[in-house]
């Protein structure tokens, strides 16, 4: 009872990265609490889960296998949620903040009547003092996110209503196994104990998924431009540089908003989180919601023409100038160096 | 039953927000705060992609109804006169000090409220999420209320045909078609089509579209052409009107509560300052390849 549950992201039998991201965050809030961590596995296939689970220091496992389950729809994966919730009564329920779980984290919490904080860049365990109504509270989940278009970082809690729920972006936490990671226990239940007919009213006609051809997580370099490159077509000097030196191109949200580039290479609170060796920012000013996707980089470099930009007090070399004439010298200056 | 007397209710979910997108220098304080007053109160950009939506199915369907609802202050009316410039038929403009300080979960439970006064729906449309909270949560806490299913994530109404709505999401790495009956919440991402812009003959015939709080803070002497043209009031509903429960909304409500606000500093690292010239450059390159970055 009173545990930590993580919702587990599973597409065609495989366990999605920001599940197992959350995993080791939960396991680690879990330790602090004195809590066990709990893992939900819903859809069909889930065979090699605990497989892929456990690792992470899962204590139970619950599985709910039914082809009904998979695809992902909204009704029946809230229904099994909400039921068991009911019985297990957990403390906190943490989503990845996929469309999966930002589509399901909601619906849930409703239900529930509990608090829900989306795309959170940081967790923490803590006590809060209610002045007014005198009454102080141990334990309970901080959830740390930007807030206001990412000019303010906001602390959110949930004194009262159970669970404390949150969604995370994926990238933000780190995966990692557990130290020590005990047998978990696994569960599995009939799914029919959980939902209703009325659940499969919504069904899934066609359905197209592709492997993502970018991956900006994993680039040890990566390019990123903002909305100071100015055009689309001034995007690809940064694609010339990345193919030059070896890396991938990102975006700031502004870029990706104003059409310049993929929403894919969305970097910051509401797109990927990366930590390259090396990361060059172009005509990005650093509002926090970047900043919180790439601060984590080894070594910063930034380009643009305002020399007050948010983004050089992070920077490790500030460049003046416009992109147009810093980067074909940095492609023709490591040419030369290299050769 | 005849397509051409197929009709439908729908009512578009819209928030007016400061424009979160472009805080300049000016937007910001002295103390590093952002001056919410200097951020122009815009229409939330997917909201209007949903009123679009909306407004394709009244295309189609010409003896459908588009209701703007909208939460919040006096001048988010401004919301529901940009909706009606654009085709929209009529609005409600949900507002009370009884509802300040609400979180999405307040907040879902008085637009709820409000829908279920409304009564007569088939399809709620609002915009995925609002720019200046970026959560997606109001649309399905709403659906949740409501007791009704819920599409997020969507890029276009494909089709409505016997009671069963067909929609195209677009998902993180593909797209999905899902086939769901009515009534429904549908979440509109901002990948759909733009809105169409204002029509000249609507803004005429709006433009003096008030409630009856901003007629009397203008203090209009024009009063009779509210009784005359009735399709310039409009609504306004406190929570008295839906017969909400106060409890449940606004601060006391709301699940989540702020601890604390920080404003954000950065700690500046110690970095070098380069031109764009020649050596400069060089000298960076040369650094990067010899301390093995790049290279």
């Amino acid at each position: 009872m009173n545990n930590l549950f993580v919702y587990l992201e599973i597409e065609d039998g495989k366990v999605a990265e920001v599940s197992l991201e959350l995993l080791t965050k939960g396991n680690s809030l879990a330790k602090e609490l004195d809590c066990k961590l709990e893992a939900l596995a819903l859809g069909a296939n889930l065979k090699t889960v605990s497989d892929q689970v456990l690792p992470y220091g899962v204590d139970v496992l619950h599985i709910f296998e039914d082809e009904r389950l998979s695809p992902y729809t909204t009704l029946p994966h809230t229904s099994v949620l909400v039921n068991l919730f009911k019985k297990e009564e957990p403390q906190i329920c943490l989503m990845g903040a996929t469309i999966i779980g930002r589509d399901l984290g909601p619906r849930v919490s409703s239900a529930l009547g509990s608090g829900l904080t989306a795309d959170c860049t940081s967790l923490e365990i803590g006590g809060h003092e209610d002045k007014k109504q005198n009454k102080v509270y141990k334990n309970l989940l901080y959830q740390i996110r930007p807030a206001f278009g990412g000019n303010i970082v906001a602390w959110i809690i949930n004194p009262d209503q159970r669970p404390q729920m949150a969604t995370v972006r994926e990238g933000v936490m780190k995966k990692e196994y557990a130290a020590n990671a005990n047998k978990g226990e696994v569960v599995e239940y009939d799914v029919n104990d959980f939902v209703s007919e009325e659940d499969f009213a919504i069904t899934v006609i066609e359905r197209h998924i592709e492997k993502s051809k970018i991956n900006i997580k994993g680039a040890p370099i990566i390019i990123s431009g903002g909305y100071g490159v100015g055009s689309k077509e001034n995007f690809d000097l940064l694609y010339d540089l990345a193919s030059v030196i070896g890396g991938e191109v990102g975006a700031s949200r502004a870029a990706v908003d104003a059409g310049f580039a993929e929403h894919d290479r969305q970097i910051g609170q509401t797109g990927i989180t990366v930590r390259p060796k090396l990361y060059i920012a172009c005509g990005i000013s650093g509002q926090i919601q970047h900043i919180a996707g790439m601060q984590e980089s080894a070594i910063v470099v930034a380009i643009n023409n305002d020399k007050s930009a948010p983004i050089n007090s992070i920077a490790d070399y500030v460049i003046t100038g416009d992109i147009e004439n810093v980067i074909p010298k940095m492609i023709k200056y490591y040419k030369q160096n290299t050769k | 039953m005849l397509q051409s007397k197929m009709r439908f209710n729908i009512i578009v979910l819209a928030k007016q927000v400061p424009d979160t997108r472009n805080v300049g220098k000016n937007a910001m304080k002295a103390d590093g705060t952002v001056n919410r007053a200097a951020l122009p109160a815009i229409f939330n950009p997917e909201d209007l992609n949903a009123l679009e939506q909306a407004l394709q199915i009244k295309d189609t369907y010409p003896n459908s109804k588009i209701t703007i609802l909208t939460m919040g202050p006096g001048r988010a009316a401004e919301v529901i006169r940009e909706g009606l410039y654009r085709g929209a038929d009529e609005g409600v403009l949900l507002t009370d000090r009884a509802f300040a300080g609400a979180d999405t979960l307040a907040t879902s439970y008085a637009l709820s409220m409000a829908v279920r006064k409304i009564s007569d729906f088939d399809i709620i449309i609002s915009g995925r999420q609002a720019i200046d909270g970026d959560t997606a949560q109001v649309g399905p806490q709403v659906a949740e209320k409501l007791g009704i299913p819920q599409v997020t994530y969507a890029e276009n109404i494909e089709s409505i045909e016997n009671g069963r709505i067909r929609i195209k999401r677009r998902l993180e790495n593909g797209v999905e078609t899902v086939e769901a009956p009515l009534p429904i919440v549908v979440t509109v991402n901002s990948s759909a089509q733009p809105c169409r812009p204002r029509n000249a003959k609507l803004l005429q015939k709006y433009k003096h579209a008030k409630t009856v709080t901003e007629r009397q803070a203008e203090n209009i002497d024009y009063i009779d052409i509210y009784s005359e043209r009735p399709y310039l009031n409009l609504i306004e509903w406190g929570v008295a009107d839906v017969d909400a429960d106060v409890k449940l909304c606004g601060l006391s409500g709301s699940p989540t509560k702020v601890k604390k606000i920080e404003n954000i500093s950065f700690q500046a690292k110690e970095n070098k300052v380069l031109s764009d010239s020649n050596e400069d450059i060089n000298e960076l390159m040369k650094e990067l390849i010899e301390n093995h970055t790049i290279g």
